[in-house]
């Protein structure tokens, strides 16, 4: 089995996010990177399915900070083979990533052909479009998306996915392979890799890093940010502020108020 | 042909989405601002009637095939793809929902199309539609437009009022015939959320734990609190994803939408897959650490500290109100 997952570094959002001053993107200067959430469970996945049928797992992604630790915490984990695209123009949007990711995967010895093609189901700032479709239209394969459990069957060359509906509701799809996934959630929670496994990893095995091919079609997002701002909001909650003992009387207060104590 | 602008109706199971009527509200104020006629496209097997209730629209375009009785992305897109190729309206809404997630990118893929993600609301300036995008778990937005038309537009739910674009009596309907392949992808069998388990859509009060509750030993803390207001806890996507709660207890995008007397969000950052789920709440109450999380937007009440520090100090203080001695107990 032959897998392919996409990987794609964002910001952090958990700590505080700046607009940059020309007003079109964020300020990507101090923000932490971190690997979309979604695309470590696709990794995971990946990893599991590895390891329950067997099969190469390889791991790739365009340049950004602190990837490799990312790719090297992916190698940890159990991924065969990691690359790094470089080269590619600072802050492209995810449709010029993808047709990126796309050629790469085309063109680059060894990666093609492959049985399953991951990539997480939504990253926070997928503005012009999603990866797992985008690849999918590129190499001309099916797409399914919010996939949470993933049982391939090369022997008949289809695979079985579950994909998630509102209110608690999955269906489970039959897909002929090669097929891209956007994969919502592993069916366990990603693992965790200690740093000295990580720290061995980087000192046996190396990333691969590949030079980004030329666009042979520029302005393909076809979209233009006029502005980024922080939201606006209409309200903003009433703040009980103090000690917990304190805010917590306060609520005890305001609930019992409306009759919910 | 006079150009148009459209919405795709997305209905599931035999009902008609929510965000179908949303998208029509808000695509009602688009072709009103461009001076164009609104027109809704229905795909699906034997769902004609569904066309009574999308009056909002001047027409509806209803193409009826056997291979569009489920929504698979690539044949609802490709179907999309010939209609846009000849009739050329000048946008598109298209749902951005677990049922339809993967449509609008695959149709804008296909024609080399713009696709604006995550909308929220959308506006004519000077004869172009700006969208404004909810970005980063709705800690940025922003105003984006497009270079090409037909633009697509990925909608989010909550962008207008689900009632204000409901009008019962059927548009003028063209039926409209497509040729499709049968797709490499078919639905097998829908799988039922497990019964048995409390029904969160039911209670009036929710404590809702997220990510801020750091570990599943810690539930037990919300837990006691939702016991003495008579609830029951739900939990974020996060908690789910670990295993700490089953599918049953989660609100959002994937789970179940709440409405009730008091929610209580604890550790929860309130992205909008999350809040799409909970914000009709009567009370909501919020605990996060970040004092820019978004569901501070949304919260009435709202508390910067640790859920584990204050759920503690809440159950003491809720146990003093009741005279309950909990050490005693």
């Amino acid at each position: 089995m032959n897998i392919l997952v996409a990987l794609r570094m964002v910001p952090d959002v958990v700590e505080e996010l700046e607009v940059a001053p020309d007003k079109k993107w964020l300020d990507l200067e101090f923000v932490r990177m971190v690997l979309s959430e979604s695309d470590d469970h696709a990794l995971e996945e990946a990893l599991l399915i590895k390891e329950r049928q067997g099969g190469k797992v390889t791991v790739l992604a365009l340049d950004a900070p602190e990837l490799d630790d990312a790719l090297f915490a992916a190698l940890a984990k159990g991924a065969d083979r990691a690359m790094k695209i470089t080269g590619a123009e600072k802050g492209v949007m995810t449709r010029e990533a993808a047709h990126i990711l796309a050629r790469v995967i085309s063109n680059e010895p060894g990666l093609l052909p492959a049985d399953l093609i991951l990539s997480g189901t939504q990253a926070y700032d997928d503005l012009d479009g999603l990866v797992a479709p985008l690849l999918a239209d590129e190499l001309g394969l099916p797409f399914l998306g919010i996939v949470t459990n993933l049982q391939a069957d090369l022997s008949v060359g289809k695979a079985r996915a579950v994909k998630e509906y509102p209110g608690g509701v999955r269906g489970e799809f039959e897909v002929a392979l090669p097929a891209v996934f956007g994969i919502q959630a592993a069916e366990k929670p990603p693992r965790y890799v200690p740093v000295a496994k990580v720290r061995a990893v980087m000192k046996s095995q190396k990333i691969e890093s590949v030079p980004a091919p030329a666009m042979e079609e520029v302005g393909l997002s076809m979209i233009q940010v006029l502005e980024m701002m922080k939201p606006q909001v209409s309200g903003h909650a009433v703040m009980l502020e103090g000690p917990p003992q304190q805010v917590s009387n306060g609520l005890c207060g305001i609930l019992a108020e409306r009759g919910l104590l | 042909m006079a150009a148009e602008f459209w919405v795709v109706v997305e209905h599931w199971r035999n009902q008609v989405s929510e965000i179908t009527y949303e998208a029509l509200a808000l695509g009602r104020e688009v072709a009103d601002q461009l001076g164009v006629p609104l027109r809704a496209v229905l795909l699906g097997h034997n769902v004609k009637e569904m066309a009574q209730s999308l009056g909002k629209a001047d027409s509806l375009i209803y193409v009826d095939h056997p291979l569009l009785s489920e929504v698979v992305p690539e044949t609802d897109a490709e179907a999309l793809v010939q209609l846009v190729k000849e009739r050329k309206p000048r946008g598109v809404i298209v749902p951005l929902t677990n049922v339809s997630l993967g449509v609008g990118t695959l149709l804008a893929a296909r024609l080399r199309l713009p696709v604006a993600n995550f909308c929220k609301d959308l506006k004519v300036v000077d004869g172009k539609v700006h969208a404004k995008s909810v970005l980063y778990g709705g800690k940025m937005e922003s105003m984006v437009t497009a270079d090409a038309e037909p633009a697509i537009f990925g909608l989010w739910p909550g962008a207008r009022k689900a009632e204000s674009g409901r009008i019962d009596q059927s548009p003028p309907v063209e039926e409209v015939a497509v040729s499709l392949r049968e797709p490499p992808i078919r639905l097998q069998r829908y799988i039922e959320p497990e019964a048995g388990d409390v029904d969160i859509s039911q209670q009036e009060v929710l404590v809702a734990v997220g990510r801020g509750i750091q570990g599943r030993e810690n539930l037990e803390l919300a837990e006691t609190l939702a016991k003495d207001l008579g609830g029951a806890v739900c939990g974020s996507r996060p908690v789910i994803d670990q295993g700490w709660m089953p599918l049953s207890r989660q609100v959002g995008k994937s789970g179940l939408t709440v409405k009730p007397k008091l929610y209580l969000a604890m550790g929860i950052s309130g992205a909008p897959e999350h809040t799409e789920g909970m914000k009709d709440s009567a009370l909501i109450v919020a605990v996060n650490t970040d004092p820019h999380a978004p569901i501070f937007n949304i919260a009435h009440y709202g508390i910067v500290a640790d859920v584990l520090e204050v759920l503690p100090a809440l159950n003491e203080a809720i146990a003093s109100k009741k005279g309950v001695d909990r050490h005693a107990a």
